[in-house]
């Protein structure tokens, strides 16, 4: 009996092992602030640089870095050089809590960019607002973060004061994929899935919430494992109810294989899913992905004026990896903050204040400006004002934009 | 019971891959009581040499055509793994306390994924895997997809003939001489190194066919693709009764079939309806393996043997 135990031991050590997966990244040497003229402010950036959520973060750090270099060349903060620190959270809240606690450790840092998982950004948030440093995610979209567990209610309230978004609400966009289920793919019946993640649970019941409210009936619920690649068995159970619509609440990387054994096990509805499913990588991880469907925050950037320059940058710069969905409210969250490094330091007599995060704090729910994805500015819950939302399909082998609407609930 | 026939075929075909790996598992510790907890990464590796060997075939070659050269490259690649590995990380920890090994194994194992996403072009997010064209086949009135077709080809062949060779050759003869007691198998004139790295060579070999199995049925493999898949498997080989090669399969099919049946069916016992769904299987599977191992502590098909640690 002696190894069985041993043999039950090992596999829980290594569960917790390889789950634990944590990356190092050594300090930088402290800022020259003093003497010279010339300050630097450091921008953190956390996003998950590794793992199969990277090709998003990648486009995080780029849009980032591209907002950075933008600032310096035009001299935007005269007397502020603008440098970045980039760390991984692999999709982990561990990972970001512990980012968290780097970036807050650096007093050069004075806000962060970040992080792509509204999950890691539950982790990151507490940190943040105890060390008084503003947290501006592209992309995270439960609306938890900014206005607590009981928006359902309408009790709205803020939970902290130093964290920010770019990117619209989950009850925003799960609402509008509700309502462009119903009235444009004129579904009837859905089949919802969800990976059990902040993101995918709250995007799945915003939609279910509109789309039933619509006149539309959910036929049936499930829940996966984000890791899992096999759906086969919920395959079966989603074909017996014989839906006109699909919804997955999740990302990419299991929304690919699921469609698509969906289509291969016979199942004739097309997938709708959010901005976690707009990605190039679908379409190559699906062969069936045609006439998927994904909505996204924002207008299609190809076809907004301000992101014109945005692309021909970071084409210019020469990126390995793509822009991506968050390419845009990447570089309008680090834009924010090179405002509001602006704002703060002209209201200081041209140097950065002392206590520069907390001014920045403040400097954010002030600022206002035309970014890549439209006008930026915070409401009081720390929410982007700016509602757009775009859905895609899957048309051959790339998205192409269907509908734009500005959503008013 | 709607779709029965459909689950259990995903269930077996899935069990199926299970298996494979798992006969890896059941080897090597069959052997030297050692857990590989490496050969998920070996599995990993086998997926990623065959992608290799398709890549390096000229555009446009048939998927049919490729297969053979991609099982030959998905084991070449992952057999040199595992071999390498027996050699430099296992050889001198032989005879060392038995936490020694185990800990180079996950190590090791971190240790190839990491290769993987640092050095294979593009393989920081999944890599598209070929996958055959064509509808569906039903079979008994489930359906079946043409890349699973070669897993129930493949699964029952590399048994029969594992089988064979461990029941019929001399060196199958010798590595069952071994695993029962390998000083006396030493001193019988059986080079026990070399059977120890044959079983290494056999399990990466089933590894790296389950890994095309893999590729074909779910169109990509990445890098940590060998975790989760490797974490079954090794339940599937205590399950089925580790040390014992049918026990593995048998414990990989029994996994598979009761992670499809718990997705399809748990939510219509009443009252159960929360313990439902793809969520939960996992947690079904393990008690699952609990309940085996209370009944039957050596396994489904495992033998009661003294201990030797």
């Amino acid at each position: 009996m002696r190894h069985r135990s041993l043999l039950i031991l090992t596999t829980a050590i290594t569960t917790g092992a390889l789950t634990l997966s944590a990356c190092g990244s050594r300090d930088d040497k402290g800022g020259d602030a003093g003497g010279s003229k010339n300050t630097t402010v450091v921008i953190g950036v956390d996003a998950p640089l590794t793992g199969d959520l990277s090709p998003l973060g990648q486009g995080i750090k780029n849009s980032t870095e591209l907002a950075i270099k933008n600032a310096n060349k035009a001299k935007e903060v005269p007397g502020v050089t603008f440098e970045m620190k980039a760390l991984d959270d692999q999709g982990q809240p561990t990972s970001g809590q512990q980012n968290a606690t780097k970036l807050t450790g650096d007093k050069n840092v004075v806000a962060t960019v970040g992080p792509l998982n509204s999950s890691v950004a539950q982790s990151m948030q507490q940190v943040a607002q105890a060390n008084n440093m503003a947290l501006i995610s592209p992309a995270n979209t439960t609306p938890d973060l900014t206005q607590g567990k009981d928006w359902k209610q309408n009790n709205r309230k803020r939970q902290f004061t130093t964290y920010f978004r770019t990117s619209t609400t989950d009850e925003v966009q799960g609402a509008f994929g509700g309502q462009y289920a119903y009235e444009k793919i004129k579904a009837k019946t859905v089949y919802v899935i969800d990976d059990q993640k902040t993101y995918g649970v709250g995007l799945a019941a915003a939609f279910a919430a509109k789309f039933t409210s619509l006149g539309g009936k959910v036929v049936g619920t499930e829940h996966v494992n984000p890791e899992d690649r096999d759906f086969k068995a919920i395959v079966s159970k989603a074909k017996s109810t014989n839906p006109d619509l699909v919804f997955y609440g999740g990302e990419y990387p299991a929304a690919a294989p699921l469609s698509q054994q969906l289509k291969d096990g016979g199942v004739k509805a097309p997938t709708l899913g959010g901005d976690a499913l707009y990605s190039p990588h679908y379409i190559n991880l699906n062969k069936k992905a045609d006439r998927d469907y994904a909505t996204s925050v924002g207008k299609p950037v190809e076809q907004l004026d301000s992101a014109k320059k945005f692309i021909a940058d970071y084409k210019a710069a020469g990126y390995k990896d793509a822009y991506e969905a968050y390419g845009g409210t990447a570089y309008d969250a680090a834009w924010a903050i090179i405002q509001a490094v602006k704002a703060t330091v002209t209201d200081n007599d041209g140097k950065l204040p002392t206590d520069a995060r907390a001014k920045v704090v403040e400097a954010l729910n002030k600022v206002k400006f035309d970014g890549v994805s439209g006008p930026v500015s915070f409401d009081k819950y720390g929410d982007t004002t700016n509602t757009m939302i775009t859905a895609y399909q899957v048309d051959g082998t790339t998205w192409k934009s269907r509908h734009s609407a500005e959503y008013k609930g | 019971m709607h779709e029965l026939p459909q689950q259990l075929a995903n269930g077996l075909i899935l069990g199926a891959m299970y298996g494979l790996i798992a006969i890896g598992y059941t080897m090597v510790y069959g052997i030297v009581q050692l857990i590989n907890f490496a050969h998920g990464e070996i599995f990993m590796v086998g997926g990623f040499g065959a992608l290799t060997a398709y890549l390096v075939l000229p555009d446009g070659t048939g998927l049919l055509l490729a297969l053979p050269l991609m099982i030959i490259g998905g084991i070449v690649a992952s057999t040199a793994i595992a071999v390498a590995a027996e050699r430099f990380a296992y050889r001198p920890l032989r005879g060392a306390p038995r936490l020694a090994p185990l800990i180079t194994a996950i190590g090791l194992s971190i240790a190839l994924q990491q290769a993987i996403w640092k050095w294979y072009p593009d393989a920081k997010k999944a890599r598209v895997f070929p996958q055959f064209q064509g509808d569906a086949i039903d079979i008994l009135g489930a359906t079946v997809q043409r890349g699973e077709i070669f897993l129930l080809v493949a699964a029952p062949l590399c048994m029969t003939a594992l089988g064979l060779f461990v029941a019929k050759t001399r060196t199958g003869r010798g590595m069952q001489a071994t695993a029962q007691d390998p000083d006396t198998a030493k001193l019988m004139g059986i080079n026990t190194d070399r059977i120890i790295v044959i079983a290494f060579a056999i399990g990466a070999t089933f590894a790296a066919i389950a890994a095309v199995a893999h590729g074909l049925k779910y169109g990509q493999i990445d890098f940590r693709m060998g975790f989760i898949t490797g974490l079954k498997a090794f339940t599937a080989a205590v399950l089925g009764g580790i040390g014992n090669i049918y026990g593995a399969m048998l414990g990989g099919v029994v996994l598979g079939v009761a992670e499809a049946l718990a997705t399809g069916y748990i939510e219509e016992i009443p009252g159960m309806t929360q313990f439902g769904g793809g969520s939960w299987k996992d947690v079904w599977a393990f008690v699952l393996l609990i309940l085996v191992l209370l009944l039957r502590p050596q396994g489904l098909l495992g033998e009661r043997v003294a201990d030797r640690a």
